[in-house]
């Protein structure tokens, strides 16, 4: 029993720590609406300057502590300089392009670590007078994470007497009920913001700083960061700080019971399966409340069908390529055909349904373990196993999307996130069926597809299909109701749509397509893990690839993910800091052109024929 | 006229056709970089050195080397990317590298589809060379189970009867885990094993998971956590004793990779593989060590001899075929001798595995730094299964 009652404490201690993350980037979402990808980076930087400067101050109690409190200083103020010099410009722009500007902010800092303090992981210093362990219940417990147990509360004290007690927090409070209110009352908005910026991003330095002598600095820790605190801030609630706090309380003592138990394995989702428990009885999360205020919803324009002509005359002009080359250009194009589909798929639902995925990489898994496993294991025909691969993914989507399509915003992109990380860790965990994290081995294509110029045609066939096909299905009767659904779900009600109904079906469509994109991408490679085909990195390089070529367009996802594919390819073979430039590049395309690559050329030189 | 052209053109070509066989033979090579810098930079050190080494000697077949190297960024799928565009665009004779298993994995079965050899340096992975294993795939590192197996002798002297578990819960983990338990319960059939811990790579929950341990009061612990996770792990069993008088066996903790971060909190005393460079007294390793330090002014990792006997390897079996030809390499691979700063080793034919072994000791702690004491090393050759085993599991040709 006093095991237990010890497993509970060392939960508290994990617990705190995922509430200081939490906190900081609820408040930001509260009051800017920005979801900050960013947010784990910064508390990466947290645990990197920590180490810098207590190196500096030495490691005698004061300089420790003030070492603590000058890194999240430092990340505050970082946080202040990215909010002036990035945000500020974007404010006004479509929220899932201030989400693709923070992410290109993460490849940047990322990079900016690297160069800074090395690829070498760097165990920092213990707490000077904290080394040790107190005797509790009979057990050795350390003294420091009793302090951590303490700085959970003690944080959210301070931010409860912030916001309640200070004329500030009313107004940050205010900003978060209602922010077109506060300005129009005359509040500078400017620097409210620019306030709770740097005050969320001085949070996640804390918290970082404050892990320095529990693990090491180490530059996987910002996905790492950044996914549990979205996961809290979504169980919590968004915008509620005492909701993060029982989120992160309840997934660290989750947590700790399971290693406790002896069921370690489900550590690796456990926060996941919460997440999707909690979303599917409480889709505003525990403490969460829906949002009142949604003054003028953004009306995206009508959109054009593709040119049919101009369709075929490119697909025409990509079919002769293998008669020019027959080298890598061809297997780059392979990769960019699939991740076309794929991208494409995802814009199905995130453009005309208004239902932004994080999870989309799911379907593309399930699509290339669907393929694999039959023609590995259950010895089927290529033909039959790539033919399998949409109907694999697109059960996996209906079953997911029956849940996902009755929540929206956020929820739903966190719901989508949890099931594909549910399907991740079954992948990576069942090795009788698919290998673990080894993955399945040799998914070649049959013999008369083997040589690069017949897949590529084949690649190139099935991902026009899937393109046309998608096009076909939004300028249906199907795709208009879509739409409408997404506008505005009660005139779509009013007038007999079934609203759920019609974003399940385009869920499940989506979801069949990206598996067909997953089968061609399993036989690219002759190979598929759980890592290639459905970790988290791979969704959001789906969600950059649409964001990237522009959401309101249906070329737009095309583009993007030929724009990305190559991109990375070309940068990563002539630089080390190939993440860097990638941000870099991606940032410069968020400022210069906020509707994405085909959204500004439209806007361009298709300006006369829109006002027509 | 129109002859003294052509006689000219003919000339010209004859003088071409040497210059075009002076060309440097390509390698080509890919590993994840960024993403386990902490090993592969040591390795890239390692690899780089052997390369001058064997053009300063005149390089091979008449040719320098040249090596293309590229990052895989630790995917399997831009693995394979990366791994066509040495073979399509840079032309690369044979391919090597890669860390992680499954990218290891998927390189291999590339290197079958394209029918070209591929010297896998790092993944431990025992399936490269057994379940998966191909006939151009050939694999330079001690593998999970000959490492495992080179702590048994200790493990199974001490007759402990209680035994807990910790691994990063991936493949590597697994088949050290049950690597560990099948042999020694083969030695000691009288042991226990009364917890196992699964902690995801890189994101151990190291207090819950020392406390778990600590409350099945075990006797001795095997554990195959490295770099970070190790790191967390050390500290908090040490701050909450758990470690106190109990053996513990680390599998690659001896290597100074996973090693010096832990600096004066290195433990003391537990059983580990890996590569302590300061206590190496054989010929060959004392002219690698010297030839490292001057060329890098820094000591060698695991890693950077593992990337120097990689190309060593790959340079001696171009110089054994005595061509370029795939299927020649191949062959020449098969019981190739390669001297390295381990001594001698041999790609085996039967499951192309190489007899590199490693270093086992005991941990301490030396000037506020951890070291390997009392180390020996063990030949990878005595680690390996017995050879009818080793048919069994691999695939016929």
């Amino acid at each position: 029993m006093s095991s237990i009652a010890i497993q509970l404490l060392n939960g508290l201690a994990g617990a705190s720590t995922l509430f200081l993350v939490a906190a900081g980037l609820s408040l930001i979402f509260g009051v800017t609406r920005i979801v900050n990808f960013a947010h784990g980076s910064l508390y990466m930087l947290g645990i990197y300057c920590a180490y810098s400067f207590i190196g500096a101050f030495g490691t005698t109690p004061l300089g420790f502590w003030a070492g603590v409190l000058a890194a999240a200083l430092a990340v505050g103020a970082l946080g202040a300089l990215v909010e002036i010099a990035l945000l500020r410009r974007i404010y006004g722009s479509p929220e899932l392009l201030q989400l693709l500007a923070t992410f290109a902010l993460t490849l940047m800092l990322k990079d900016a670590a690297l160069w800074s303090w090395g690829a070498e992981d760097l165990l920092g210093p213990r707490a000077p007078g904290l080394r040790g362990s107190v005797d509790v219940l009979g057990a050795a417990f350390p003294a420091y994470d009793l302090v951590l147990i303490a700085v959970g509360p003690a944080v959210l004290g301070a931010l409860w007497l912030l916001l309640y007690r200070t004329r500030w927090g009313r107004l940050v409070r205010a900003a978060t009920q209602d922010r077109d209110m506060v300005a129009a009352l005359g509040v500078n908005q400017k620097w409210l913001f620019t306030g709770v910026f740097a005050l969320g991003a001085a949070l996640a330095g804390l918290a970082g700083a404050l892990e320095i002598p529990r693990e090491p600095a180490q530059l996987s820790l910002d996905i790492a960061a950044i996914s549990d605190a979205f996961v809290v801030v979504v169980v919590g609630g968004m915008g509620s700080l005492p909701g993060a706090f029982l989120a992160a309380l309840l997934i660290g003592e989750i947590k700790a019971l399971c290693i406790a138990v002896g069921l370690s394995k489900l550590t690796l989702v456990v926060e996941f399966v919460v997440m999707a428990v909690v979303l599917a009885l409480r889709p505003q999360g525990l403490l969460g409340k829906p949002w009142e205020i949604v003054r003028a919803p953004r009306v995206e324009p009508p959109l054009r069908p593709l040119g049919t002509v101009a369709g075929i005359v490119v697909t025409i002009a990509l079919a002769t390529l293998p008669l020019l080359t027959g080298g890598y250009a061809l297997v780059l194009c392979i990769d960019i055909f699939v991740f076309a589909l794929f991208a494409a798929s995802l814009h199905f639902i995130l453009g005309a349904g208004g239902m932004v995925s994080f999870g989309h990489a799911a379907y593309l898994g399930l699509g290339a373990y669907g393929a694999g496993l039959l023609l590995a294991k259950a010895g089927w025909p290529m033909g039959a196993a790539l033919a399998a691969a949409p109907l694999a993914a697109g059960a996996g989507a209906a079953l997911f999307g029956w849940f996902c399509v009755r929540l929206s915003g956020v929820y739903l992109a966190m719901l989508t996130l949890a099931f594909a990380q549910i399907v991740w860790s079954v992948a990576y965990q069942w090795d009788a069926l698919t290998g673990g994290s080894n993955g399945l081995v040799g998914v070649w294509p049959a013999g008369w597809l083997a040589s690069r110029s017949a897949f590529y045609w084949l690649g190139l066939a099935l991902a026009a299909g899937g393109v046309w096909l998608l096009h076909r299905a939004l300028f249906s009767p199907f795709g208009f109701a879509l739409r409408a659904g997404r506008d505005s779900p009660l005139r779509a009600g009013a007038i007999g749509i079934d609203v759920r109904r019609v974003q399940w079906a385009a869920f499940t469509a989506s979801g069949a397509l990206a598996g067909l994109a997953g089968g061609l991408y399993a036989f690219s490679k002759g190979s598929i893990s759980p890592d290639s085909s459905m970790a988290v990195s791979r969704s959001i390089d789906a969600l950059v690839m649409v964001l990237l070529g522009g959401v309101q367009t249906l070329t737009g996802p095309l583009v993007g993910a030929a724009a990305y594919t190559w991109l990375q390819d070309a940068i990563a073979r002539n630089t080390d800091y190939w993440r860097a430039v990638l941000g870099a590049a991606i940032l410069a395309i968020v400022l210069a052109f906020p509707q994405g690559i085909v959204g500004a050329l439209r806007a361009r030189f298709g300006a006369k024929e829109d006002t027509a | 006229m129109k002859k003294a052209v052509w006689s000219l053109l003919a000339l010209a070509a004859a003088l071409a056709r040497p210059a075009a066989a002076q060309e440097p033979i390509k390698l080509g090579e890919l590993n994840s970089y960024k993403v386990f810098a902490s090993f592969l930079e040591p390795y890239r050190k390692g690899w780089q050195l052997a390369l001058e080494e064997v053009n300063a000697a005149g390089g091979v077949l008449g040719r320098k080397l040249e090596i293309v190297s590229r990052d895989d960024n630790g995917n399997p799928g831009d693995a394979v990317r990366v791994a066509e565009e040495l073979l399509a665009r840079e032309k690369v004779q044979l391919l090597m590298g890669t860390f992680a298993s499954n990218v290891g994995l998927a390189v291999a079965d590339l290197a079958k589809q394209r029918k070209v050899l591929f010297l896998a340096a790092e993944p431990l992975t025992d399936k490269i060379v057994w379940e998966n294993g191909n006939r151009y795939t050939f694999r330079l590192r001690p593998s999970t189970w000959m490492q495992t197996a080179m702590l048994i002798p200790d493990a199974a002297k001490l007759k402990k009867k209680r035994w807990a578990i910790v691994y990063p819960n991936y493949e590597y983990g697994q088949s050290a885990t049950r690597a560990f338990k099948e042999l020694l319960k083969k030695a000691q059939p009288d042991v226990e094993f009364v917890a196992e811990q699964a902690t995801p790579l890189g994101k151990i929950d190291a207090g819950p998971v020392a406390q778990a341990l600590a409350d099945a009061r075990p006797d001795a612990i095997f554990s195959s956590l490295f770099a970070g996770d190790l790191a967390r792990f050390v500290r908090e069993g040490n701050t909450r004793g758990l470690f106190k008088g109990r053996e513990v066996f680390n599998l690659l903790g001896g290597e100074p990779e996973y090693l010096d971060p832990l600096k004066d909190e290195s433990p003391e005393g537990w059983y580990v593989t890996g590569y302590p460079w300061y206590g190496i007294g054989t010929p060959e390793h004392r002219k690698f060590l010297a030839a490292y330090q001057t060329r890098w002014s820094d000591y060698p990792r695991a890693g950077s001899v593992v990337g120097y006997a990689a190309v060593m390897s790959a340079a001696a079996a171009i110089a054994k075929a005595g061509s370029l030809d795939s299927e020649k390499l191949v062959e020449a691979m098969k019981d190739l001798r390669v001297g390295t700063p381990f001594g001698s080793i041999v790609f085996r034919a039967l499951d192309h595995q190489s007899t590199m072994g490693a270093y086992v000791g005991r941990t301490g702690v030396k000037d506020g730094k951890g070291v390997m004491t009392s180390s020996r090393y063990a030949d990878g050759a005595a680690f390996l299964p017995p050879d009818a085993e080793v048919r069994k599991l691999r695939p016929a040709e």
